[in-house]
């Protein structure tokens, strides 16, 4: 397939999953937000979420310090300045799916377009304090709407590959971010100490990612933070792991080397160093060499690992 | 009764601009043709299902069903861009319910008649870039050939695969009376409009199922595989294997880019921009996941000027290096043909009944309308006569830029336009307002009768393809004779029927 389509399902993939993470980031700064006062929380709640959306930088350069709600909000679900806010990636993600039609199944472009079609609808009102939780419930369908689309009428070719490959780089990326921010309350100190408002922070973090549910399948254990890091970073049944989305990119680039003749580049070892490292870690291990460490690290190799993807396949 | 304006600036095709609205004003002429109704208020039999399917709905369950085509129309997508105007950059072409029906035997005249004209337009582009026989033999002279604007030297004695120039021509037909067609234009260049005639019909189908159940319509879905299978034919001498056909877009924002995707998408061939293409060792690549892979034959929706900055605009980022010269080195196929702009110029226009008898030994099915040449005297003082009943077109230019329309033009206008008429004679072309034919259109207070055009899409490899009907534009403003869409003009799905 042409090099530039790939490239655009890649980038149409990702803007979609920042998209929901956004959205489901937001959620629980919202939910912990208006839990503050009860908590006593001192931090500033939308701090942490701009900084787990990666978008603290550009806010402040906007709008200097003042974090307050509804500027948070703007800022992340409807600026067109900020080109990780959800009304933003879905147009990316629209525009990159017109570029390549061709290459989308007809459901996955009216997931896509419909989406597009549904922000282009909404007034200021509908992104308010009080109704945009509504709101965000509706990007998580979206979402979970163009996945469903996408796994079930694509071919199973180069051009799903991308998809995938788009999906699980922006979701690794994601996690990990969700936990470094919060890593000061995963760390085994913390627990010692522990109040209610780690408590709650933990829980947050579990809800950021869809898996306070899944957390006591796993482990049947009260809120325990190691255990919150440990599925989040190692359990490959957790599907936001990073292990998960590791296992994801490394199946997928090797389906794209075997297709193109078993060759292969750095973007191939590069995954698999990876992909390797969160297989047969320890948690232990991770805390004992520094939590916030090791995922500022991955959130580095990661990035690389874009660039890599993009050197080897999608700029010929 | 409102008269056609002969004036078509096409926003459909890449190389029209816009043209002023053209809304004459009622004058004493005859009635323009109903296409379901006769003179004495019965129907035509073609008509005959659409009339009784009108009187069983009711207004409101019609406006429900326009709706829900417009929400149809929007969730895939099927619009025209225009970035350059503000507003909603993706536009929608109104899209009208209510069917155009041409019976087999109107059909068929009108269809060997497009035949017939497709082909001599290929023979005297041949004819053009080789020996000229047609301009030697007196029959045309050589300033509208040799020395047109949209004249390719470069193109002299090369012969594309097959001898195919315009491997897809849309040929514009107005109506004026039951068995009275004329070819308003020719479109040789990179004509589009075809998915909205393919779309139409899908949307008809989802829309009415047992309306369409009750006729006998000749199907028109086989397009994407005829345009392929013509594509196909014209693969160049260098390509042994099965033959890689992609098409070239300007991208995402051409007004047209939603019909490349569709075609690309029916066709099932990559759809590539410029700098996906490039050029190595004289054939030409396609840049993929792979590596670069042979390409064969584009279907180019590229205007000339742009398709090679090397050989034509240099300033263009829309197209490939390198390409004319592998074109003409035989290794790639472009689609149409370079230099296809000399047969649909409107100066050129007058001669292609000429062509039809000086090629093909045949009388031309499918007539002109009369075309008064200013550069020649008679024509010239007939013109400055009647200015006031005539539309008066610049050769050159394209769109409405020099035009008049005489029936809508004051007495100073005219007299303005007839100074510049003098000075420059040659430069313009004149043509008498027909009426244009209507049909039931859906309008704010029922049903009207609304004119409309017709553009059928002919494809020309081996044998010459054409799909039964084309696609019908409609003026959605009453007593308008503009089908633009830029200028409240709508589509209609055209149906011919099977006898």
């Amino acid at each position: 397939m042409l090099a530039r389509t790939a490239d655009s399902l890649f980038w149409l993939a990702r803007y979609m999953e920042r998209a929901e993470n956004v959205a489901r980031i937001l959620q629980v700064g919202h939910r912990m937000a208006s839990m503050a006062r009860s908590l006593e929380n001192p931090s500033n709640e939308w701090e942490s979420t701009l900084a787990a959306t990666g978008c603290s930088v550009g806010f402040h350069a906007k709008h200097g310090k003042n974090a307050d709600t509804r500027v948070v909000i703007d800022y992340l679900v409807q600026d067109r300045d900020n080109p990780s806010s959800i009304v933003s990636c879905f147009e990316t993600a629209r525009r990159n799916a017109r570029t390549v039609r061709t290459a989308l199944t007809a459901d996955m472009w009216e997931a896509l377009n419909d989406t597009w079609l549904g922000t282009r609808g909404m007034v200021a009102s509908d992104f308010e304090p009080g109704r945009v939780v509504e709101f965000l419930d509706w990007v998580k369908h979206r979402s979970l709407l163009f996945h469903g689309a996408y796994a079930n009428t694509m071919l199973r070719n180069s051009a799903y590959y991308f998809t995938q490959l788009g999906t699980f780089v922006e979701r690794a990326d994601n996690t990990a971010r969700i936990l470094d921010v919060k890593y000061h309350v995963l760390l085994p100190t913390a627990e010692a100490v522990g109040g209610v408002l780690d408590y709650y922070q933990w829980q947050a973090i579990l809800r950021a990612v869809a898996a306070v549910r899944s957390y006591h399948w796993v482990y049947h254990d009260r809120l325990r933070p190691w255990y919150v890091a440990e599925l989040l970073i190692l359990r490959p049944e957790m599907p936001r792991s990073l292990r998960s989305c590791y296992a994801q990119i490394t199946r997928y680039l090797d389906l794209l080397a075997e297709r193109y003749g078993s060759k292969r580049g750095e973007c191939h070892r590069q995954a698999g160093e990876t992909d390797a490292r969160l297989r047969f870690g320890r948690i232990d291990d991770i805390f004992q060499g520094g939590l916030h460490e090791f995922l500022t690290e991955f959130i580095d190799d990661t990035r690389r690992l874009g660039g890599e993807i993009a050197k080897f396949y999608l700029v010929s | 009764m409102a008269r056609l304006v002969l004036n078509r600036a096409d926003d459909m095709n890449q190389h029209g601009s816009q043209a002023p609205p053209a809304v004459l004003p009622e004058r004493q002429s005859p009635p323009a043709f109903d296409e379901m109704y006769r003179e004495d208020s019965s129907v035509r039999s073609a008509y005959a299902g659409i009339e009784a399917w009108l009187a069983a709905t009711s207004k409101e369950e019609r406006r429900l069903k326009a709706r829900e085509a417009e929400v149809l129309f929007r969730r895939i997508g099927i619009t025209f861009a225009v970035y350059t105007e503000g507003g909603d950059p993706e536009r929608l072409i109104p899209f009208d319910i209510v069917p155009r029906i041409l019976d087999h035997a109107e059909w068929n005249v009108v269809a060997r008649g497009l035949t017939q004209r497709v082909r001599a337009l290929n023979a005297f582009l041949d004819d053009a870039y080789h020996a000229c026989e047609i301009v030697k033999a007196g029959r045309i002279p050589a300033i509208l050939v040799t020395g047109n604007e949209s004249f390719r030297p470069e193109m002299q004695g090369f012969r594309p695969p097959i001898g195919a120039y315009t491997h897809v021509a849309g040929i514009d037909i107005v109506r004026t009376g039951p068995a009275d067609f004329y070819v308003l234009e020719d479109n040789c260049r990179t004509p589009s409009g075809v998915s909205y005639m393919l779309e139409n019909r899908e949307a008809m189908l989802r829309l009415f199922p047992e309306l369409l159940a009750r006729h006998r319509i000749a199907p028109i879905s086989r397009y994407p595989e005829f345009l392929l299978e013509t594509l196909r034919e014209a693969a160049p001498p260098a390509c042994t294997g099965e033959p890689s056909v992609v098409l070239l877009t300007p991208g995402q924002y051409n007004s047209a880019y939603y019909e490349h995707s569709f075609l690309a998408d029916e066709m099932g061939i990559e759809l590539v921009e410029g700098p996906d293409l490039f050029v190595d060792g004289g054939f030409v690549f396609a840049r993929t996941t792979e590596g670069p892979r042979r390409v064969d034959v584009i279907y180019r929706r590229i205007d000339d000027e742009f398709i090679d900055p090397l050989t034509f605009r240099a300033d263009s980022v829309l197209g490939v290096p390198g390409l004319f010269a592998a074109y003409r080195a035989g290794t790639v196929t472009l689609a149409n043909a370079v230099g296809t702009g000399i047969a649909d110029d409107k100066s050129v226009y007058p001669f292609v009944p000429e062509m039809i008898r000086f090629y093909l030994g045949e009388e031309p099915i499918l007539a002109n309308v009369p075309t008064y040449r200013c550069g020649e005297e008679d024509d010239l003082r007939y013109v400055l006569e009647h200015l006031d009943e005539l539309v008066v077109k610049e050769t050159r230019g394209s769109g409405g830029y020099g035009m008049l329309v005489g029936p809508c033009a004051s007495r100073d206008e005219r007299e303005r336009f007839a100074a510049k008429l003098r000075a420059w004679p040659s430069s313009y072309i004149a043509q008498p307002t027909l009426a244009l034919s209507t049909c039931p259109t859906l309008v704010e207070q029922g049903v009207a009768p609304r004119h409309v055009d017709l553009r059928p899409y002919v494809l020309f490899g081996r044998s010459v393809r054409l799909v039964p009907g084309g696609l019908t534009r409609v003026a959605l403003t009453e007593g308008s004779l503009v089908v633009n869409s830029s200028q409240g003009g709508g589509t209609k799905d055209t149906w011919v029927l099977e006898d």
